[in-house]
């Protein structure tokens, strides 16, 4: 009779806890910032499905922790035994199990996702310079570019982004159509980089010597910044981008515009590499100087890579 | 077994007129490896204190989104030198230490296999770790481009100047490299032919499978960082271009070199971690450690996958997608015999009687944390989501919940768990429980916050910040300085218990293992006699170890 109730109440437990896991998974959406393309919505269902298996997990095993800490003290210089089980077999399996099919089922929901994502053009294309190792990082046949409305270069150095866009305009500021396809080529000048919007839920590296694509499909217009990702030395912290999704007519618009009235822009790095920020402790060391690049929008096909 | 050839080792050894008590024995060339063990122990320690005062100078920084407290240059010297240092200064080596010090008690040998071979490993450790640290005094500094050193950054020297912080970066790294391998030879001997008679592997403790598990990693993964930071150092100094990218070379390669070693390297560091929690917990339980075999298999088990996942470090290196979908795969499979080990703990210390003593507190808050640690890496593991946050501050949480709220929380566990076998006194337990609380909310105020933060974009390795991720910052920062606060009641316990604590018995939690059958501290030779093994381990069933020895080691600090 004890025993049955001790299933009842594990059983209760389990529920109260898939319950509050849900719960907790239906959260996670919040957690992040808000999605703006296509393939952030799928992110984020993955996301909300490993958090409530991971609130289940944690909460489970948890909960048996501090059940044991609040009912399972022994008397002071008590030293006997606990109890003797030293395993069980059945038990045992199963727990071993159980975790293969879970993580080989969040694996497989992972490939899928991965699939959606490739469909939808996260997949970059890797073409290379270097004939050398052509074999290996070759487009194969499922690396095959994915059509796309625009093309925009992104050129990218220490510490400054500019995107060249189809008319050969370039700018500091990246603009994209919304609910366009747009492709995305990225050119490294000296060092590793990572193109990185949070609210695109994507980032990829730049290789210098290496022409990597990415394809986007932003779904929510506004204002976003772009960042480098990958430490690339002193001034890593400054190098951001304005990133606009605006309508096609908008777009359009600024592309025509600011073309004939270009500006100049404070790039961050050199500003401050020319005038230092007052900092409590100063080292004074060695940094790479930032090339200072004089107007911020101009209509020139640059050589930068 | 190969209990005579342990005896032979006797002959050809340093005199025996080291006294117990002779501090000066520390600071000498020893070959006993408790010596070793210990002088291991402390070094890494101060380390870590040095490794701990960056953090929270990078900490002070954070608390503010403009840059104001550090320099550039400086703000990322401080997290290259602190990852560096904690990783290859202070968890890798302090294993090194506390294995040295366990493993042939555990294994009732009278040392390891190759005692002067071990001195050696250990005497490299302390002017590596020096050499590393004086680079602060360099013209230029220390090296900047992170734990990970990735080229091209890390080839972007002072022009005209030979000797440079990454130049010195390097040679440091590999110096410990060698130490470790030397380390690793020694372990794995040991362990295959020192064990006393009777002593199978399966009457092992867990702590020296998964002790075997890590220097077997040791010596197959190691060797590639070695060969990467040498192909490095040429690239640096002597103008060749293996990872120079506009001149034929690939950096990509150096990341997969790097990775291959650099992704075991966490179980090189975790399994110890492990080990301790499956002696302490049974221990302070009472109980055998549930499902015995299966915990040990799972040691290897993870050595073993563990090889094939390094390229989840690399989900946006410009990786090809089969090899995303692959890696993607086997990364998740370590969760499996992870997640035995973390049932087999849980079911360890169920129905039990639990003894809540410091060593127990430090075990099952580490235990508790790696969940957290454990799930987050699973959810990193899979390829959609780590394109989202790799980088981010949620990786750095991530990983911080593994080697510090688990590893480092463990640590703290053997400290005290083996402070009275080590020597011979015990230490003040109401200072250990201050000491676990102020750890224990200190670590999760540090390091939860960067969860969020990470899926919310903040990047990793940045001075400067959007001030809209300020509030988590001030959270995570002030938990760093309560941290750093928390090693103080740490200290003082250690020393004052060294010198005044009261004299601790053999056996003081009744716990079962070799290591409790010898005094405290043991002999020179370990035992008077080397034991022979009848019996399995975990043997808390047994009387033997439920009997009261009539002594007060209890009440440490009345
Ligand atoms: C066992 C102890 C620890 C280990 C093994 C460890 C390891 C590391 C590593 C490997 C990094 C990456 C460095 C890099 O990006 O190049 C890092 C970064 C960092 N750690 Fe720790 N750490 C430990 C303790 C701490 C503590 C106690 C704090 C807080 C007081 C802390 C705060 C940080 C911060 C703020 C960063 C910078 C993150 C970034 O900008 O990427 N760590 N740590
Ligand atoms: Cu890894």
């Amino acid at each position: 009779m004890s025993r049955f109730l001790e299933y009842l109440l594990i059983a209760g437990y389990i529920a109260v806890l898939l319950v509050v896991s849900h719960w907790i998974g239906q959260q996670a959406y919040s957690w992040m910032p808000p999605e703006a393309t296509a393939e952030a919505q799928k992110v984020d269902s993955l996301f909300s499905f490993l958090t409530s298996i991971g609130a289940f997990i944690i909460l489970g095993l948890v909960g048996m922790m501090v059940y044991s800490v609040l009912f399972f003290r022994a008397p002071k210089n008590d030293y006997s035994e606990g109890h003797p089980s030293r395993g069980d077999i059945k038990l045992e399996f199963l727990w071993t199990a159980a975790p293969t099919l879970l993580v080989l089922w969040l694996a497989f929901q992972g490939f899928n996702i991965y699939q959606q994502l490739n469909i939808l053009g996260l997949q970059q294309v890797v073409h290379l310079h270097t004939p050398l190792e052509e074999p290996v990082y070759a487009a194969s046949s499922d690396d095959k570019p994915k059509g796309a409305a625009e093309t925009i270069d992104v050129f990218v150095k220490q510490w400054d982004w500019s995107f060249r866009y189809p008319n050969n305009f370039t700018s500091n500021e990246l603009h994209l159509p919304v609910n366009r396809r747009t492709r995305l080529n990225m050119h490294a000048k000296d060092v590793l980089h990572s193109f990185y919007v949070p609210e695109f839920r994507l980032q990829q590296y730049i290789v210098p010597g290496r022409d990597i694509d990415l394809v986007v499909t932003p779904t929510r217009t506004g204002q976003y910044k772009l960042k480098d990702a990958l430490f690339s030395g002193t001034y890593f912290a400054l190098m951001d981008a304005d990133v606009h999704i605006e309508s096609l007519e908008q777009y359009n618009q600024w592309l025509s515009q600011t073309q004939h009235q270009p500006t100049t822009i404070k790039n961050q790095a050199v500003a401050e590499y020319t005038q230092p920020p007052k900092t409590f402790f100063k080292s004074g060391w060695y940094t790479v100087a930032p090339e200072q690049r004089a107007i911020a929008n101009e209509r020139k096909v640059m050589n930068d890579t | 077994m190969t209990h005579d050839s342990s005896e032979n080792i006797t002959e050809d050894r340093e005199p025996q007129n080291e006294s117990e008590n002779n501090w000066r024995r520390y600071f000498s060339f020893s070959t006993d490896h408790k010596v070793i063990g210990v002088q291991y122990m402390v070094t890494t320690f101060i380390f870590f204190l040095i490794g701990g005062l960056l953090a929270m100078l990078i900490r002070a920084e954070l608390i503010t989104p403009q840059s104001n407290v550090l320099d550039r240059p400086l703000y990322n010297g401080l997290f290259t030198l602190h990852g560096t240092i904690m990783i290859f200064l202070w968890i890798i080596p302090f294993n090194a230490g506390i294995s040295n010090y366990l493993v042939p008690l555990m294994l009732g040998a009278r040392d390891m296999a190759f005692p002067l071979l071990n001195a050696i490993s250990f005497w490299i450790l302390p002017p590596s770790g020096i050499l590393l640290i004086s680079s602060f005094l360099l013209p230029n500094g220390t090296a900047q481009s992170g734990w990970w050193s990735y080229p091209p950054i890390s080839l972007q020297i002072p022009p005209g100047q030979p000797i440079n912080g990454e130049f010195i970066w390097i040679v440091s790294i590999v110096l410990i490299g060698i130490s470790s391998i030397m380390g690793a030879v020694n372990f794995v001997t040991t362990i295959f032919w020192m064990r006393a008679p009777g002593m199978t592997f399966f009457r092992m403790p867990v702590f020296v499978w998964s002790v075997l598990s890590a220097q077997l990693l040791q010596l197959i993964n190691l060797p590639s960082l070695t060969g990467a930071l040498i192909l490095l150092l040429f690239d640096l100094s002597f103008g060749t271009q293996f990872f120079k990218p506009l001149e034929n070379g690939d950096p990509i390669i150096y990341q997969h070199l790097f990775w291959f070693y650099s992704h075991p390297a966490v179980y090189i560091m975790a399994l110890p971690a492990f080990g301790i929690f499956a002696e302490v917990l049974p221990a302070f339980s009472r109980n055998p450690l549930f499902g015995y075999r299966s915990l040990a298999v799972a040691s290897l088990g993870i050595a073993v996958v563990s090889i094939f996942v390094w390229v989840h470090h690399m989900f946006t290196s410009a990786t090809p997608s089969w090899m995303r979908i692959l890696f993607m795969f086997t990364s998740m499979l370590v969760a499996v015999p992870t997640g035995v080990k973390a049932f087999g703990w849980t079911a360890t210390v169920w129905k039990s009687k639990l003894h809540l003593e410091t060593p127990m507190l430090f075990a099952m808050g580490g235990a508790a944390m790696f969940l957290l640690g454990g799930v987050t890496g699973v959810m990193l593991a899979a390829v959609p989501f780590d394109i989202h946050v790799h980088n981010t501050y949620f990786v750095v949480g991530h990983f911080h919940y593994i080697v510090f709220n688990t590893i480092t929380m463990a640590i703290f566990a053997a400290i005290y768990y083996w402070f009275p076998k080590i020597t011979g006194r015990m230490y003040a337990e109401g200072w250990g429980k201050v000491h676990f609380w102020l750890t224990f909310i200190g670590a999760n105020l540090t390091f939860f916050p960067m969860l969020p933060l990470g899926l919310q974009g903040m990047v990793r390795r940045i001075s400067s910040y959007d001030p809209r991720y300020q509030g988590w910052n001030v959270i995570a920062s002030l938990g760093g300085f309560l941290l750093g606060v928390s090693i103080l009641p740490f200290i003082a316990n250690m020393i004052g218990s060294l010198l005044y604590g009261q004299r601790a018995v053999n056996n003081p939690w009744h716990a079962t293992g070799l290591e409790w059958q010898t005094t405290s501290p043991p002999p020179r030779d370990n035992f008077e006699e080397i034991p022979v093994v009848k019996r399995p381990p975990y043997d808390y069933g047994d009387p033997k170890y439920s009997v009261i020895e009539p002594s007060d080691y209890h009440q440490g600090e009345k």
